[in-house]
């Protein structure tokens, strides 16, 4: 039987899951780390996308990128370049990686290195930059792209070294610490960041850099609540990726948003994506700023979201519906509502208000197509037009048309292959 | 038949509402003991997305 088929590979595709533990190993640099870079290479997030087709934040990332690898000398020149063939455009999660917002990485830029221990797999992540003015919301001025080559001149190599005094940290652990403090995982880090700087301070302290360049990182760090976004979106990545190409398995392991479109992954249909068009965040906008102003859905960061935490653990972060709006109340449904269409409950990741029940885990097509519920993600707003950077925070949820086409997909391949029987039964 | 509906409206009435809230709000304006169950067709009634996922059952 088909469905007793379908509901083993869901309960193995759920238990690598469960099994996963992602540990921090390293720093480095993009073009050292990450399988399949060049020099002409940018990553950027979301499913595969053309240079013209790209949403105005990523084609300002992508502008900057070229700027600071100092491919490009000014923004016409970028522009030039970017549309000129000789720049690869890829996906990041074609090479273990994600990307928060326009996802852009290039050769140069610091990564985090994170390895699923139990299936010794690898996740890459950029270091996070901060909020507001920032390359990954799409803003290239002069002042983006100095940050940047701090990053990569003092931070990375000083993160790297302290990481090789301190060893390797397991985040697995951390981030069913940090859902006790308050932090989601997605749009509130506070927690996060600060576990973060307590276990790396020492080592930091005790690398070969300048005293002025070591509280430089320090506050670099400790100034921006986002900084441990960047690695559990890793975590979450190097969680998921062993969950995908599981036979007859109906689970979610990758969603992703460019910008432009809105893709998912499905287990048992591997590498093919299913997108449709990226839809408008709902949420708190800084001020001066309106909806009209506002990109469509962007980034990789929907991976929290993707393992069962970010919005699918909103309960565990109340206050943050004063980023992204809504009442205290919404937060706890939110979480409550996944149940819905998961297949099971995560075994570390706990949401204390709901008397500690595990965070709803693995998403299921045929759940969602069943109840029409989508899945709820919480997630930064960026302006439409390239170098402005982000303009505020809310909640969406994907296009049901990449459930709908996965599921006839799903249908199809095994109908093709002899699995079904010819009756069909409405019901 | 008809007897035995008038028999049941003669006793005190305890109601579950499925699908649509207009019904249970209107009972509960009434006084009478009620409760709603969300319920909404699969697929939302969709009947190709329907048919899809009852071949897979």
């Amino acid at each position: 039987m088909v469905a007793e088929k379908i509901a083993n590979a869901n309960k193995e595709a759920l238990q690598r899951i469960l099994n996963a533990r992602p540990v921090l190993v390293r720093a480095g640099k993009a073009g050292d780390e990450i399988p399949g870079m060049t020099r002409k290479t940018i990553l950027h997030s979301g499913p595969p996308v053309s240079w013209e087709r790209m949403s105005g934040p990523q084609k300002g990332a992508v502008i900057g990128g070229l700027i600071y690898e100092r491919l490009a000398s000014n923004e016409e020149e970028a522009r030039a370049l970017a549309a000129s063939g000789e720049i690869i455009f890829d996906s990041c999660h074609h090479h273990n990686t994600v990307g928060p917002m326009a996802g852009i990485v290039t050769y140069s830029m610091p990564v985090w290195v994170v390895e699923n221990k139990t299936y010794g797999n690898f996740a890459y992540c950029t270091f996070n930059e901060g909020l507001g003015k920032v390359l990954r919301m799409g803003a290239f001025s002069d002042d983006v792209i100095k940050r940047l080559d701090w990053m990569e001149n003092t931070l990375g190599p000083l993160i790297k070294e302290a990481l090789e005094i301190k060893g390797e940290i397991d985040l697995k652990a951390m981030i069913a610490q940090v859902l006790q403090m308050g932090d989601e995982g997605h749009n509130r880090n506070r927690a996060g960041t600060s576990l973060l700087i307590r276990e790396l301070a020492p080592a930091i302290i005790r690398t070969k850099f300048s005293d002025e360049e070591k509280v430089e990182v320090l506050n670099f760090l400790n100034g921006n609540d986002h900084t441990f976004l960047n690695l559990s979106m890793p975590a979450c990545k190097c969680t998921m990726d062993p969950a995908g190409g599981i036979k007859y398995s109906t689970l979610v392991y990758i969603m992703s948003r460019n910008g432009t479109d809105f893709g998912i992954k499905v287990s048992g249909l591997g590498d093919r994506w299913f997108t449709a068009p990226a839809e408008i965040v709902k949420g708190l906008y800084f001020p001066g700023f309106t909806e009209e102003d506002a990109n469509p859905d962007i980034g990789d960061s929907c991976i929290t979201e993707t393992a069962g935490i970010g919005g699918f653990a909103m309960a565990c972060a109340i206050p943050i519906v004063q980023f992204v709006g809504g009442e205290a109340r919404d937060a706890i449904d939110y979480s409550r509502q996944m149940y819905e269409i998961t297949e099971g409950e995560n075994n570390v990741y706990k949401i204390p208000v709901l008397g500690f029940r595990g965070t709803a885990t693995g998403i299921d097509i045929q759940k969602v197509i069943e109840t029409g519920i989508r899945p709820i993600i919480n997630t930064g707003i960026a302006h439409k037009k390239p170098g402005v950077g982000q303009v505020g925070a809310g909640l969406v949820r994907p296009p049901m048309k990449c459930f709908e086409d996965a599921l006839e997909a799903f249908v199809e391949e095994l109908e093709a292959e002899g699995e079904l029987s010819e009756e069909i039964n409405n019901y | 038949m008809l007897a035995k509906v008038n028999e049941l409206f003669n006793k005190e009435l305890k109601v579950i509402n499925m699908g649509l809230e207009y019904f249970y709000n209107d009972l509960k304006e009434q006084k009478v003991k009620v409760i709603h169950v969300d319920w909404k067709p699969a697929a939302g009634g969709d009947k190709k997305l329907s048919s899809l996922l009852s071949r897979l059952k």
